[in-house]
């Protein structure tokens, strides 16, 4: 029955020398089969909660249990039920794609057959085939990205942890990736936590999401949760001729509260919806006004952040940097 | 789930892959040794007529020299690639599979030991073609063999337990000048009642690589001497077993699960 559970954490703490807490009392739930993204800039906690999850950090404070185990009693049990592609794929670059699935196998205690059976499954599925007799030392970043997934996956475990998982990837990288965590969840049932600081990623990928910032959750829903929070969509119109700026404004206030435009532009908070994306057209005509362009924003993840933490997602992290918070080393305890 | 001496396999036969995948490891260590011996042979050979030294041809003496050096080499491999792998995360990742951290400590030092018997293999062959005779026999190449595999791994244990100490490969690197030193102040360029200088013949007396040296050379050119080779074979064990015992608990540490 463990197998069927998700992951439970309550309080959690992460406290490093010098008192800065990395992970500052956050509680989760995430329902088995979910993929639950969770997104923070730089330096906000995420590594280091998922690093309390895999039972390679002690928690300072509070209680996590991973498939119905507690991670700091019963980090065997929880070891054996999960996968995770940290932040840095760490690969032997000696070895070959094939050799790193033998060795993977060999210490999850599978058979030699299952061995080579399962890492030609997963080094196919990751479309590693081919250079699944190479070294991974000549493998680019995505290779490298999507063997550590397969090593992940060799012993089928039921909860997957992937911190980062298409950082520096390219975008074609990047869209394989997701292709193959959203087939895992939806196919195989596997519970997939994802730390990600890509907006994008979280909202395309995850049924829920958290977001962390300087250790605490911020926020946490559905994307169309968050973002139905945030309220308005925003419309954004840049006159064709730079004087009639004054006017569009005019025109624009009609249909709602000024929000940041465009250098050019002029835009207004849409109270009542896109439907009044129409009324706008007709109301410019009206004005006789001629526009160059006329957009329509939907509310996103960092208009979510912003509306949280009063910084924007893009930047927040070297922000952090700044101010000296970082990613701790794994297990450095 | 895989047993302990299944899960080591598994750990050393990547540990000794990956290992003879690097010339810049193999190369040193081969070629460092001999180069001193081809040098201090001939020009050492005079010191053979002090009485009391215990052969007259110089290379029976100082082929040992060359197996140490191969095996203070391990301790560098062991601990550098140690401590790459809590660098790179790697530790990280074979802390998440069930492997017991006994498992990563042994396996690991594979490697180092296999390019270490490597080396000591090549030094004895080198050393034979070029007139070192065991007194001990043909039975004296294989219990040199067995030694030096102890000392090997013993200088490995050392090599590991400094990687987890400081989870730095610069760290272990900036070790091996001291280890020289060490070796040096042992009784590895003359027997230690020959030693003139008081201080230098009492650190060499509490210098347990002196104590390696003279149970290796025994074999060579004094037949079967057994105290000097419980001495050695002792030592080894000792020193193997504290850096252990130290290293098990520092890898518990570095492994999160204390």
């Amino acid at each position: 029955m463990h197998d069927r559970q998700g992951i439970r954490v309550e309080g959690l703490v992460r406290e490093f020398k010098g008192g800065i807490r990395a992970v500052d009392g956050i509680d989760l739930e995430v329902a088995p089969g979910e993929i639950y993204g969770f997104l923070g800039p730089n330096g906000a906690g995420k590594s280091t909660t998922v690093l309390m999850l895999t039972t390679l950090l002690p928690p300072t404070a509070g209680t996590a249990t991973v498939a119905g185990f507690d991670v700091v009693r019963q980090g065997g049990a929880v070891r054996r039920r999960i996968g995770a592609a940290l932040q840095e794929a760490a690969l032997d670059n000696f070895l070959t794609g094939r050799e790193h699935m033998h060795l993977q196998g060999g210490l999850h205690g599978l058979s030699p057959q299952e061995r080579r059976e399962r890492g030609d499954e997963l080094l196919a599925r990751v479309g590693l085939t081919e250079a699944a007799g190479r070294k991974v030392g000549g493998y680019s970043g995505g290779m490298r990205r999507r063997l550590d997934l397969a090593l992940a996956l060799v012993h089928r475990p039921s909860i997957l942890f992937l911190d980062e998982p298409t950082t520096g990837l390219d975008p074609q990288s990047r869209s394989a990736l997701w292709e193959e965590v959203g087939r895992l969840a939806r196919e195989d049932g596997v519970t997939v936590f994802l730390t990600t600081q890509y907006l994008e990623e979280a909202d395309v990928l995850a049924d829920r999401v958290g977001i962390i910032d300087h250790g605490h959750i911020v926020a946490e829903g559905t994307p169309a949760q968050l973002k139905a929070e945030i309220g308005h969509s925003t419309v954004d119109a840049i006159p064709a001729d730079p004087g009639d700026r004054d006017r569009v404004a005019e025109v624009l206030a009609r249909f709602g509260p000024p929000a940041a435009a465009s250098p050019k532009g002029v835009a207004v908070q849409l109270e009542g919806g896109s439907e009044r994306l129409a009324e706008i057209v007709r109301a410019l005509d009206g004005a006789g006004v001629e526009v160059a362009s006329l957009q329509l924003h939907a509310p996103s993840l960092d208009d979510v952040f912003l509306a949280k933490t009063g910084r924007s997602l893009e930047g927040a992290g070297e922000e952090d940097e700044t101010e000296g918070e970082a990613e701790p080393q794994p297990a450095a305890v | 789930m895989t047993g302990l001496l299944g899960q080591i396999g598994f750990v050393a036969g990547r540990s000794v892959r990956r290992t003879l995948r690097q010339p810049g490891i193999l190369v040193p260590s081969l070629i460092f040794p001999l180069f001193l011996l081809a040098v201090n042979t001939p020009g050492l050979q005079q010191i053979t007529r002090l009485p009391g030294f215990p052969t007259d041809n110089y290379i029976d003496f100082a082929v040992i020299g060359c197996v140490i050096q191969g095996a203070l080499f391990a301790t560098t491999t062991a601990g550098s690639e140690l401590a790459l792998d809590i660098e790179s995360g790697f530790l990280s990742r074979l802390s998440l599979t069930p492997l017991r951290p006994a498992a990563i400590l042994l396996g690991q030092l594979a490697g180092a030991v296999t390019v270490g018997m490597l080396s000591t293999v090549l030094f004895v062959t080198i050393g034979i073609v070029f007139g070192v005779q065991f007194d001990a026999g043909p039975g004296g190449v294989l219990v040199l063999l067995a030694l030096a595999l102890l000392v090997c791994t013993a200088f490995g244990a050392i090599g590991s337990l400094m990687a987890l100490r400081t989870g730095s490969g610069e760290a272990v690197q900036a070790a091996f000048p001291l280890l020289f030193v060490l070796f040096f102040l042992s009784s590895i360029n003359l027997p230690r009642p020959l030693i003139e200088a008081d201080w230098f013949r009492t650190v060499a007396t509490w210098n347990p690589i002196s104590y390696m040296v003279e149970g290796l050379r025994s074999l060579i050119v004094t037949g079967w001497d057994g105290a000097a080779l419980a001495k050695g074979f002792g030592v080894c064990v000792a020193v193997i077993a504290l850096a252990f015992w130290a290293a098990t608990a520092s890898m518990r540490t570095r492994m999160a699960r204390a």
